[in-house]
């Protein structure tokens, strides 16, 4: 399992771009929203938050369609499933190796965003805290919609067509952790049902993407 | 005919009208699509019956 | 006898296509009936004006909208479970259904809403649930066009559709706490007090039931065509074979 989790994370790191690729579109989603929306420190304060869950999100989706696909084409996928490693195994190892050269870059990228954004002094606390408890949650969802996806030719849009929607739970008490922080309000609620959703999704997800998965390999 | 609708007749008529209209649409292209696959059905097990 | 024998297409063709007439009249002369009395003979209400005729479409609709996702998610238990092609074949004749259901509701909604609320839209928990549950209606439908394999398409979508209950619910959920809403509670509920006039209520049910005679006619009808197009399929498959 180590083996394999070394592997994806090396791949990821030299195979062209695919690691640094979704912080740079993160930046560049951020500061396009202030040229969009006009430069009032007060108004962009106020939606940052919302911005950055956002920018995370897309940054995330964005880079689901490589997480399997590689995998797919070379054949690899179809060892990886013969291995005595389980399937299920197999996906949540993938998923943790997304999170790991995706989400976690973004958790760390967010508070240096918020600055441009002119993120209130108590939201970047949070900011920081719902990202890092959200952004599992949306690699392993991600990885759901990956597999679904893997066989199809041009699977790009339909897996975000498949995947957004399933993000929605996630994205409301993710941005409203930010949005409450930000505005110093209490937090508990939506932070307890941010973990919980994740910790629920991180223990059910994997065997549903192994049994898409399972489907389309045979 | 129609029943005094007072002054949101518009928005009365306007609401039936669009339901309306999606219904039959729907109706329309079930019908439409059902009726050529049952034809084009047909038309293959009649071919492969003649051609044993 | 038992229901399973259903699940021969053969058979399931045959004894739709002796129901369906009594479906189609049925659900034609409810829905008829249902929309007339509700339109020309309810008075109107001393608040809403005449817009709570708007009643009679929307409310049937929004029932069958989550009811029709309700069937795709049984239909689809049952193809994973006991791999019945009719079983499968009825969840994807379904989703069309649906959605248009689920666009009614949205638009005589939107439509209610401008003179009520002062706007087409608000973000209110119902309107946005409604909302999500037309995207995943239209991922469903995206992921049955998108596969060639039949077989493969029924068990992906089968697990969509399971996967998709879930986050649906969990949807309903999180924008519940998100946003507290403009939408009334139940027009129709056990409790005497929340109760929408008997004057509407009446007609109101028999457009309900009729809405739901119209569902079923058009998933019969379209399983059906889906089984047809299969077999089209199957046929053109062997031929080729042959050639």
């Amino acid at each position: 399992m180590i083996a394999l989790l070394l592997r994806d994370l090396r791949l990821a790191v030299r195979a062209g771009g695919g690691f640094g690729l979704g912080l740079a579109f993160f930046l560049i989603v951020t500061v396009m929203v202030p040229f969009s929306v006009g430069p009032e420190s007060e108004l962009l304060a106020r939606i940052a938050p919302g911005v950055l869950w956002l920018g995370a999100l897309l940054s995330c989706l964005l880079s689901l369609d490589r997480l399997l696909a590689l995998d797919w084409e070379d054949g690899s996928l179809d060892l990886l499933a013969t291995a005595p490693l389980p399937l299920e195994a197999v996906v949540s190892i993938k998923a943790l190796a997304h999170w790991i050269t995706t989400g976690l870059p973004l958790v760390l990228a967010a508070p240096v965003l918020g600055i441009l954004l002119n993120l209130p002094l108590e939201g970047f606390r949070w900011v920081v805290i719902s990202l890092f408890l959200g952004t599992p949650a949306l690699s392993v969802i991600g990885t759901f919609g990956a597999a679904l996806t893997v066989g199809l030719k041009r699977g790009g849009l339909l897996l975000s067509l498949l995947v957004m929607p399933l993000y929605v739970p996630t994205l409301i008490f993710g941005a409203e952790v930010a949005r409450r922080g930000a505005m110093g309000m209490g937090v508990e609620t939506p932070v307890l049902m941010l973990a919980g959703i994740s910790a629920a999704v991180i223990a059910l997800m994997p065997f549903a993407s192994a049994a898409v998965l399972r489907i389309n390999l045979r | 005919m129609l029943p005094d609708l007072g002054k949101y007749s518009d928005t009365v008529l306007s609401a039936y009208g669009a339901s309306l209209a999606l219904l039959g649409l729907l109706v329309v292209l079930t019908l439409w699509r059902g009726t050529r696959v049952r034809r084009e059905m047909d038309a293959l097990e009649q071919r492969m019956r003649k051609d044993g | 006898m038992s229901i399973w024998e259903y699940a021969n297409p053969r058979k399931f063709l045959h004894s739709s296509e002796r129901v369906m007439p009594y479906l189609w009249v049925s659900s034609g002369v409810l829905m008829a009936v249902g929309l007339i009395w509700g339109f020309f003979f309810t008075p109107d209400d001393y608040r809403q004006g005449s817009t709570v005729k708007i009643i009679f479409l929307h409310v049937p609709a929004a029932l069958m909208a989550i009811n029709a996702w309700f069937m795709m998610l049984v239909a689809s238990l049952i193809w994973v479970i006991r791999r019945h092609h009719v079983s499968a074949l009825a969840a994807k004749a379904a989703a069309p259904v649906g959605i248009v259901m689920t666009l009614i509701a949205l638009a005589t909604g939107a439509i209610w809403g401008q003179p009520m609320w002062g706007t087409w839209w608000a973000w209110d928990p119902r309107l946005t649930s409604f909302l999500v549950l037309f995207l995943f209606y239209l991922g469903y439908i995206a992921l049955w066009e998108a596969i060639d394999n039949p077989d493969t398409a029924a068990d992906l979508t089968a697990i969509l559709c399971l996967v998709g209950t879930v986050f649906a619910v969990l949807s309903r959920y999180a924008v519940n706490f998100w946003n507290q809403g403009l939408h009334q509670g139940a027009s129709l509920s056990l409790d005497e007090k929340e109760n929408v006039a008997d004057a509407f209520s009446n007609p109101l049910y028999v457009c309900m039931v009729g809405f739901g005679l119209f569902f079923l006619a058009m998933v019969f009808y379209r399983t059906g065509t889906e089984i047809r197009a299969r077999r089209i399929k199957a046929l053109l498959a062997r031929q080729r074979q042959e050639a």
